[in-house]
């Protein structure tokens, strides 16, 4: 089942940023993170899978297609890589290699518990009142990141006064 | 090899694929999706421990997931709001193009 | 003790009609083998909803066309069969044999995918809806995200269908109809968050329980009947409204101004798809406004239980979605930039005051006695009231009363 979930995952993620096309790219990314989701809930944290559905699917996925949209170039225009960039992905993918061989060799090196019994259970009510109790804090600092980062948005994307939306620079 | 052996490899590879897309593309919106990927490997790690971990407490795990899909929601609009500005400056997303800070 | 109700003459968790679908399954289901039973009574639920809603959707669509008919003054379709009843049985056939075009240039996976997508998203959201006492396809302790959360993928097909057509009144289209929609997904959601915290919980069948009960036997305890659920219930209508694509805020495939929207390109039984999903999120829209605001499978009065608990439900669903009908004879089309105003300046304030005015009202929960309720009922009107007046006249300064020069 889960090496089932990994292909879920992985493979529209590898896909995704293999792709040249970007639209492509944010749609695969949308299945990985759908996958994501479909793992949650194997796991037993259905509310967590719900929130990663309704933000990733429903709103940083438009959020992203939004931005691909309204940054579009000519496709005639995108150069074919050139010897740097090639260079870079090379070294990119090395260096992710090597990462990842590190953390794997280090995972299967740690002895670690083996499978646990029934998942533990979780009902909203139960999510809930630790949010509002022991996390409120945090809870609250989160709120007014949100807002910032909301307010932020605006201010970074909204255009300047004085230039036309949409003119030539 | 436990499950969670298994949950800790898949999410080293998502974020080994995340790593490698955002340190080799060269578009702005391809590296902050590859940083977002990333950031799910970290819940999936979450998520991971929190189901088989040792002496799993109730809501801990689950709680760090929430806040960090609430940090990644408005790292993204943060993120896609520059990448609208870059391309307002420069007409264009190359990443190693844009190298001033001033526009 | 209570006083035993006169008119409750069987107990209705018992009644035969009432457990009727229940001993139909367990009849079918016990046709299997014992270790494919789960299977089979699951598989029985997704058959049925999608034989059930197929059907209601092919008897909206007649029923939509006969209503808007008599309301502009003609027939509507009454050619075949009798009375025109055999219309959606015509309609099913020509979309079949219809070519099926896919322009040269469009992206053909996701052009396929887009429907299809949309459609069983559209059919998932049903899952959680209870249909009666003891139908709830799927019991999950957080029922409601589930839904909003299918409801914003649903985004998702829309924008695969315009931009896999490679036409850019397509994409056009499809780009409106995401603003719209990523515009009225936050006060409908804002809408439900009141009765989420009054019922405090996520599942259906516990909000639907929470509003159990009847005062002096006649007087449902639905959330429309209290002032946060009224606000409540009319912006989530209004949002519904919108979220479903449907007339004043049916801009996203205006066909008289914009070819068909993101639909342009798509042909024959796709075309159908989309139509159907449209019916289908109407639906479940409505479903979970009856669950949320109108008391789910409860009856209004209770001598009246003896009624069984869906035949209630899909009373009240007929009779929301009769009022969508109503309103798409009736009101005219906004404009996109009215449109995006009235979400973001009218409707996300007033649900965000309406959630004050919900805590306020389980705060005062514990007043008793006559004067303090009426001040409890006072407040809460005037906390509803007040600004929902002051925000429209800020809003139509200007711009209303309309006076029409030429109107009779």
């Amino acid at each position: 089942m889960i090496l089932l979930l990994a292909l879920l995952i992985l493979v529209p993620a590898a896909a995704a940023m293999l792709r040249r096309n970007l639209v492509h790219s944010a749609l695969l990314l949308v299945l990985s993170w759908a996958g994501l989701a479909a793992f949650y809930l194997w796991s037993g944290a259905e509310f967590v899978a719900f929130a990663q559905v309704l933000v990733y699917v429903g709103a940083v996925s438009m959020v992203v297609l939004f931005a691909v949209l309204l940054t579009r170039q000519n496709p005639d225009r995108a150069a074919p890589p050139d010897a740097a960039a090639r260079l870079r992905a090379g070294a990119a993918v090395l260096t992710a290699a090597a990462v990842g061989a590190v953390i794997g060799h280090a995972i299967l090196a740690t002895p670690l518990p083996a499978a646990a019994g029934a998942p533990p259970v979780l009902t909203v009510r139960q999510l809930g009142l630790e949010l509002m109790g022991r996390h409120a804090g945090s809870l609250l600092v989160i709120g007014a990141l949100l807002t910032v980062a909301l307010l932020g948005a605006v201010v970074l994307a909204a255009a300047e006064p004085g230039e036309k939306p949409g003119g030539k620079p | 090899m436990s499950p969670l052996h298994l949950c800790l490899l898949l999410s080293t590879g998502l974020f080994c694929i995340g790593l490698a897309g955002a340190l080799s593309r060269s578009n702005a919106i391809l590296v902050l999706l590859g940083i977002e990927l990333m950031l799910n490997a970290a819940n999936l790690n979450f998520i991971a421990f929190w189901r088989y971990g040792p002496a799993p407490s109730a809501g801990a795990g689950v709680v760090f997931v929430i806040f960090t899909i609430a940090v990644a929601a408005a790292e993204a609009a943060v993120g896609l709001a520059l990448v609208i500005a870059l391309h307002r400056h420069r007409r264009n997303l190359r990443l190693p193009e844009a190298t001033r800070l001033k526009g | 003790m209570p006083p035993a109700p006169i008119f409750a003459t069987l107990d209705p968790d018992r009644a035969f009609l009432e457990r009727a679908p229940l001993l139909v399954r367990d009849f079918v289901t016990g046709l299997f083998p014992p270790s494919l039973q789960w299977l089979a009574g699951n598989l029985l639920a997704v058959v049925v909803i999608v034989l059930f809603f197929a059907s209601l959707f092919a008897l909206l669509t007649l029923a939509e066309r006969k209503i808007l008919g008599r309301i502009q003054n003609r027939p509507g379709p009454n050619r075949t069969g009798p009375a025109g009843l055999l219309q959606p049985l015509a309609d099913a056939v020509k979309t079949l044999v219809k070519e099926d075009i896919v322009p040269r240039a469009a992206d053909q996976v996701l052009h396929f995918l887009a429907p299809v997508v949309l459609v069983s998203l559209a059919l998932m959201a049903f899952a959680v809806l209870p249909y009666g006492r003891h139908l709830v396809p799927v019991e999950l302790d957080a029922a409601v995200l589930y839904f909003f959360a299918a409801g914003a993928a649903t985004e998702l097909a829309v924008f695969m269908a315009g931009w896999a057509s490679r036409n850019k009144y397509s994409l056009l289209a499809a780009m409106r109809a995401l603003a719209q929609l990523i515009s009225y997904e936050l006060p409908l959601l804002l809408s439900v968050v009141p009765v989420v915290m009054l019922a405090g919980t996520l599942s259906t069948t516990g909000i639907v329980a929470a509003q159990a009960g009847w005062t002096y036997g006649v007087i449902p305890h639905w959330h429309v009947l209290t002032p946060w659920g009224a606000a409540g219930f009319l912006l989530f209508f209004v949002s519904a409204l919108a979220e479903s694509n449907r007339s004043p805020f049916d801009l996203p495939e205006a066909e008289s101004e914009l070819i068909a929207g993101h639909l342009t390109e798509y042909s024959g039984f796709k075309y159908a798809l989309f139509f159907m999903a449209e019916y289908f999120g109407m639906t479940a829209l409505c479903g979970m406004g009856v669950t949320l605001f109108l008391g789910g499978w409860q009856a209004p009065c209770a001598f009246l239980e003896f009624i069984p608990s869906y035949a209630w439900f899909f009373a009240k669903l007929l009779l929301l979605l009769g009022v969508f009908m109503w309103i798409r004879g009736t009101l005219p089309r906004l404009r996109i930039d009215q449109l995006t105003r009235f979400a973001w300046k009218f409707l996300v304030p007033l649900a965000l005051i309406n959630l004050g005015t919900a805590a306020f009202w389980q705060l005062s929960a514990g007043w008793s006695g006559p004067a303090l309720q009426l001040a409890r009922w006072l407040v809460a009107l005037a906390l509803v009231a007040g600004p929902f007046t002051l925000l429209g006249r800020r809003l139509s300064a200007g711009v209303a009363p309309r006076t029409y020069r030429y109107a009779a």
